[in-house]
């Protein structure tokens, strides 16, 4: 099991920091670049669009910020899990862990009823650089959210089969740290593709 | 063993990968390396592919020579031309300087602080397998009509579908996104082994300057690989499914992949340089018999390079328009980086003198680094000038350029490398004469093929044509130029020969043979698997000279009797030693990405999903698996 490593061959390393955990905060830099670059690109292309739909064309900003709400919860909800984890306290434990990943789903499923709309509107990844920078950029924020969703998952059966507790902690508070991180990416999104444009506009 | 259970999913086939696992852990032949997740074992793997890969680029680039040897030849085709110049670069960059970096920081950097493996071994062993596939996926283009014929660099609109069809570029987009994740892998490995897994005393500036270039060098990979990933990405989109993102009719700009590539690319060139200066940072130090001049200066220099080199990008894209504001703050930046590469150049020439210097083969390669680097260096400021690039833009003064720098300082350097640390590995020295005649052969082949590309791009001769007219003033220096490449080709065989002579008999070596300064010459040679029977204890910088040796009133060395000596009863104390177990998951979870790549690229989704099904059981199966047993 990987958290026999931890505890076995890694009880002291020359900062104190655990391995995972450093090479997980590592990962989330990388990652930093990653959503970074896309935004940009985003931002680039905004308003360069030739022809439509242009994002006012589209956009159901109260929905949007309903499904991004549940996102944020989600963070909540993790944060329980990984409190519950470290304390031992394994049944509240999976029963937040099952509620993250729930309230991912519910927030995947928002997304694909968003896209579906917008396609029904006629904007798809080749309609113009806005569907094209759109759709890339959310979509692999939900990637991301999906293999969140699927860690979470494959935590709660662990956990079911007695295999995730208090020892073992790390690996609940590992999957948190990066759940957070693709929730404060979408922070971003929702601010700078959403909201930037009906700001800027005064609407 | 802790046996777990694994029921609920195909236990069938996951049992039988446990138990060819447990049969591996006392396995002898092949199957023992495809399984290791021993660093030494994993850094030979990548030596040997990336030292192949050298040969099939090193083969194009004669193709290449040849087909512009004379005017008007017909040697290769424009198409197998543009072929052979994107894949000879690609190949060089990607598969062959990366990888042999690589090869030396899995062998190097735990021995020399004092650990036992990497912090990640597996993750480890998922590096090279996914840089194999990478590789193979890269070159298996040519049987699906044809390989990338873009430029490494891969400019949009010009890869875009409409002017490039046919399913080169998807290869080349795909398969250098299968090595990005290789390298981040590693990135993120090397960063926790050298912050984590120090041995007790070695502090960060006691560490070996190699050992620091690696840290520094897995930083770049893993801020600058993002950033290419999604150029990448964006290119593939536009490819396979109508995204407008380079698309000039619907508003796209070539800038945005020209940001994106060069904001990856200028670090790159310091992914590739970085480990070479490491390197030299090492050989210098052994064969003038003194400490490394100012080691803090080589340390936080390198530090310093890293930083600039994300500010400089735009000096690859003067000539693009972006206006005299942008180019004469990028060219400032450009100059100041080249500050802290002269302070290391004055650090390794401070090292040398007054030195006790024995010229061996490792420290003529190193020396040939130091200087074919610095003629780059100089030809790079000339860069920075941006109304002297207008003028060399897209010259082979430019191919002159990086080539100076990549080939005349990162494969020296590499090669000083290899002859410095192969007894380590084998347990033989190898022959000293052919040595010195491939070092002598290939800086004279290397100082032939690239000082007339200097005239020909100030004679105005551009890059990445096929083929040129009689008259230009460009014939003889490219028949010299062709002369040359060939004797560098007949010097790589010397090297060949001589790795095949001292395999058969090549003299022994014992645990130190230059009388080394760092950790990894004070454990037999070959290592064995534990590395190090007991865990050192570090008291300062180049601890191991230490033990050998003490200054007397003037400074000089005075040997310590017994000095260094092995403690004895290693062997007996090595039995409790317990090392990682091998695992066949990582082969598996790696071979799921050139699968998924040729799904997209033959829009046949059945099997991108086979591929992710492959990639997912090896990282469930990788994940679920008793770690030591």
């Amino acid at each position: 099991m990987a958290q026999r490593t931890h505890a076995v061959e890694h009880l002291e390393t020359s900062t104190g920091l655990d391995n995972r955990k450093l090479a997980m905060w590592l990962f989330l830099a990388s990652e930093a670049l990653f959503f970074g670059s896309l935004i940009a690109t985003y931002l680039l292309y905004r308003g360069q669009s030739t022809e439509g739909p242009y994002p006012s064309d589209v956009f159901n900003i109260p929905f949007t910020s309903v499904s991004s709400f549940i996102l944020l919860m989600s963070s909540t909800t993790m944060a329980l899990a990984v409190g519950a984890a470290h304390r031992g306290r394994l049944h509240q434990m999976r029963t937040w862990l099952l509620c993250t990943a729930l309230l991912g789903i519910s927030f995947l499923a928002g997304q694909a009823f968003e896209f579906t709309e917008f396609v029904h509107k006629g904007l798809t990844l080749s309609t113009n650089l806005f569907g094209s920078s759109f759709y890339l950029l959310t979509g692999f924020h939900g990637a991301h959210v999906s293999v969140g969703v699927l860690i979470l998952l494959s935590l709660w059966v662990m956990a079911l089969r007695g295999r995730i507790g208090q020892h073992n902690a790390l690996n609940v508070e590992l999957a948190g740290l990066y759940w957070h991180f693709v929730d404060i990416v979408w922070i971003l999104i929702f601010t700078l593709v959403y909201l930037l444009d009906p700001l800027a506009e005064g609407r | 063993m802790a046996q777990t259970t694994f029921d609920g999913s195909p236990v069938g086939v996951l049992e039988a990968l446990r138990q060819l696992r447990r049969q591996a852990a006392s396995y002898q032949g092949i199957w023992s390396w495809i399984a290791t997740v021993d660093h030494k074992r994993i850094g030979i793997m990548y030596g040997i592919t990336a030292f192949l890969f050298f040969l099939a680029g090193g083969v194009e680039a004669l193709a290449i020579r040849l087909q512009l040897a004379r005017p008007g030849a017909q040697v290769l085709d424009q198409e197998v031309y543009n072929q052979m110049f994107t894949m000879h670069g690609t190949t060089m960059i990607f598969l062959v300087v990366m990888p042999l970096s690589a090869a030396f920081f899995n062998l190097i950097v735990p021995l020399q602080i004092g650990a036992r493996d990497v912090a990640f071994p597996r993750l480890n062993a998922f590096s090279y397998w996914t840089f194999l596939m990478g590789g193979i996926f890269l070159y298996s283009s040519i049987f699906f009509g044809g390989a990338p014929n873009g430029g490494w660099f891969g400019y949009a609109p010009l890869t875009e579908k409409a002017f490039n069809p046919g399913h080169g570029i998807d290869f080349w987009a795909l398969g250098l996104q299968i090595l990005g994740i290789s390298s981040l892998a590693s990135g993120f490995n090397f960063i926790v082994t050298i912050l984590n897994m120090r041995a007790p005393g070695m502090s960060l500036l006691r560490m070996p300057v190699f050992t620091w270039m690696t840290l520094v060098t897995s930083f770049l990979i893993i801020f600058a690989m993002p950033v290419l990933a999604v150029g990448l990405f964006e290119l593939s989109f536009d490819r396979l499914f109508g995204a407008n993102f380079f698309n000039p009719l619907k508003g796209g700009t070539p800038l945005l992949w020209q940001h994106l590539f060069w904001l990856f690319g200028h670090p790159e060139v310091y992914i590739l340089i970085l480990p070479a200066m490491g390197i030299v940072s090492e050989v210098l130090p052994t064969f003038a018999r003194k400490p490394l001049f100012g080691y803090p200066f080589v340390v936080f220099s390198g530090i310093a390079i890293a930083f600039m080199s994300f500010g400089v990008w735009v000096h690859h894209m003067y000539t693009t328009g972006l206006g005299p504001v942008a180019n004469s703050a990028f060219g400032v930046s450009t100059i100041l980086i080249a500050v802290p590469t002269g302070v290391k150049i004055f650090n390794w020439l401070g090292t040398l003198w007054g030195g006790d210097i024995r010229f061996k083969t490792p420290l003529l390669f190193a020396l040939g680094f130091i200087t074919m680097f610095v003629v780059g260096g100089l030809t790079g400021v000339t860069h920075s000038m941006v109304p002297s690039d207008y003028q060399q833009q897209d010259t082979y003064y430019v191919v002159a350029h990086f080539h100076q720098v990549l080939f005349g300082g990162a494969i020296f350097a590499l090669f000083a490398g290899i002859y410095y640390w192969f007894p380590k590995f084998t347990g033989k020295l190898l022959d000293e004469r052919l040595g010195q005649l491939h070092f002598w052969l290939m800086l004279i082949g290397f100082n032939v093929t690239f000082q007339p590309m200097m005239i020909l791009g100030l004679l105005g001769m551009p890059r990445r044509i096929q083929t040129y007219p009689t008259g230009m003033g460009w014939d003889l220096w490219n028949m010299i130029a062709t002369v040359g490449a060939f004797l560098i080709a007949l010097s790589v065989l010397v090297f060949i020969i001589n790795v095949i002579i001292t395999a058969r008999r090549g003299q022994r070596a014992g645990a130190d043979p230059w009388d080394g300064r760092t950790l990894e010459w004070s454990i037999p040679s070959p290592v064995p698997p534990y590395n190090f029977a007991r865990i050192p204890l570090v008291r300062a910088r180049d601890d191991f000279w230490h033990q050998k040796y003490r200054e007397d009133e003037a400074g000089r060395p005075i040997p310590v009797v017994a000095g260094g000596a092995h403690q004895e009863h290693e062997e007996e104390h090595a039995q409790h030693i317990h090392m990682p177990s091998p695992s066949f998951f990582p082969l598996i979870a790696a071979m799921g990405f050139p699968i998924i790549a040729y799904g997209f690229v033959l829009a046949d989704y059945a099997l991108v999903a086979a591929g992710a099904v492959v990639l997912l059981f090896g990282i469930y199966g990788w994940a679920l698996e008793p770690a030591s047993e």
